[in-house]
């Protein structure tokens, strides 16, 4: 602190004029006050993680091809949202009227929870979660570079055994469920998501799970 | 006898360390802070695992629970570009004041007729006001002129943030400059709401669409 050391020593002259002695402290409780408000008023009003994005790639608008709606690949799997319901059935889209071999597609319910959605994919996706897998072991071992792995990685997603999804949703559903199933599938590692517009038999056949 | 003296301390205590801490902090949280520019609309945005950070040149689009629709850029000299093609096309007068309140406004959710005057406006009222959104049904589709001129805008700061950038001596990415869309929708808006925005971007051969959301833990 500023402190100047105060005339100590020297003589005592008498009758000499002595200026007034007064503390060369300031006060500072003010100034530490303020500081504190300031502070306070930063931390709290300071927002320090930027916000997140999830990228998310659409299908080009078909022009004048006709969009084949139904996957033929067999390893596609289509869900279907409707208001916190999910619904999904694999491969291709049998309506009633033209059923396949197994009869007409039937919906089939799962949900959000991590024995939900989140198991029913990592098992239908299991060629690619465990290439990842060992792309990741070689990785720890130092055996792979960094643009190699997502080279590779993005070889696997987009290998013809990697599971597919359509999403599709009816008019109830929220941003919220459209965003957790991508979310989903983001941490299953699906390379090809295709949210698409939904059939309206496929709509009837939603309707009829949710009542 | 001997008197045990006492030394004479003061009863201030030195608050120097104190007071260089506090401004220490101070100075810190005041250079690390950045505001939150006011919003019109409380978005409450959904969850994901995803770990990118928001780019720096977006043309954002926000939808709030009853499926209002919001535009916004984030580079101001691109606006005033974008706030003159506009202008341009629907025919509607703004002021030197207005196009220059324009750069620094957050996201607007009005017509284009009502632009001026919400411009005018002061930020408080802009919250409280009872707009509908920007117009995006097909005989008044708004929004895409707002994308697609906001498109040609960003991509032009872009390139002149690119050039900056390679006259400095770096080597920057050229995709880092490029506008990104992004998407803030609210968790309980309906999909279909947002479907309608992304079949804006996507008849404007925008496929690739950012979805703003907080991050969560990945599960192990």
């Amino acid at each position: 602190m500023a402190e100047i050391a105060e005339g100590g020593g020297g003589g005592h002259d008498k009758g000499k004029k002595r200026a007034k002695k007064s503390s060369t402290r300031v006060d500072m409780t003010p100034m530490v006050d303020l500081a504190f408000l300031l502070l306070t008023f930063f931390v709290l009003t300071s927002t320090f993680s930027k916000p997140k994005v999830m990228s998310l790639v659409y299908p080009a608008k078909p022009e004048d091809i006709v969009p084949e709606e139904q996957p033929k690949i067999n390893n596609a799997i289509t869900f279907l949202l409707s208001e916190d319901k999910i619904f999904y059935y694999s491969g291709q889209y049998y309506p009633k009227s033209a059923p396949g071999p197994n009869g007409p597609t039937v919906l089939e319910e799962t949900d959000f929870s991590a024995k939900g959605v989140r198991k029913l994919l990592a098992d239908r996706n299991a060629y690619v979660l465990k290439g990842k897998e060992g792309l990741d072991k070689k990785m720890k071992a130092k055996q792979l570079q960094d643009s190699t792995y997502l080279r590779m990685l993005i070889d696997f997603k987009k290998d013809p055994e990697a599971l597919k999804v359509l999403v599709k949703t009816d008019d109830k559903a929220t941003c919220k469920n459209f965003i957790d199933l991508i979310d989903e599938l983001k941490i299953a590692e699906i390379g090809v998501i295709a949210p698409v517009d939904i059939l309206a038999s496929e709509l009837e056949l939603v309707k009829e799970k949710v009542k | 006898m001997p008197k045990i003296k006492m030394p004479k301390s003061s009863p201030s205590i030195d608050m120097t360390p104190m007071v260089d801490l506090a401004f220490l902090l101070v100075t810190f949280f005041m250079l690390a802070a950045s505001f939150r520019s006011s919003e019109p609309v409380e978005v409450d945005v959904p969850s994901s695992i995803s770990d990118k950070i928001i780019p720096e040149n977006v043309v954002l689009v926000t939808i709030d629970r009853g499926g209002r629709v919001f535009f916004n850029m984030s580079d101001p000299e691109g606006r005033r570009e974008l706030l003159m093609n506009m202008a341009g096309k629907y025919k509607v007068g703004f002021s030197e004041e207005q196009i220059s309140k324009f750069t620094f406004m957050s996201s607007f959710g009005c017509t284009m007729q009502e632009l001026p005057a919400y411009i005018d406006m002061p930020a408080e009222a802009r919250k409280n006001l009872n707009t509908k959104g920007i117009p995006l049904d097909s005989t008044n589709n708004q929004l895409r002129d707002w994308v697609y001129f906001g498109n040609i805008a960003a991509l032009n700061s872009g390139k002149t943030a690119f050039e900056e950038a390679k006259l400095k001596g770096d080597s920057p990415d050229p995709n880092d400059f490029k506008p990104k869309f992004t998407l803030r929708v609210d968790n309980k808006a309906l999909y279909v709401h947002a479907q309608n925005v992304i079949n804006v971007f996507r008849d404007l051969d925008l496929n690739n669409l950012n979805f703003i959301t907080s991050m969560e833990m990945a599960p192990l």
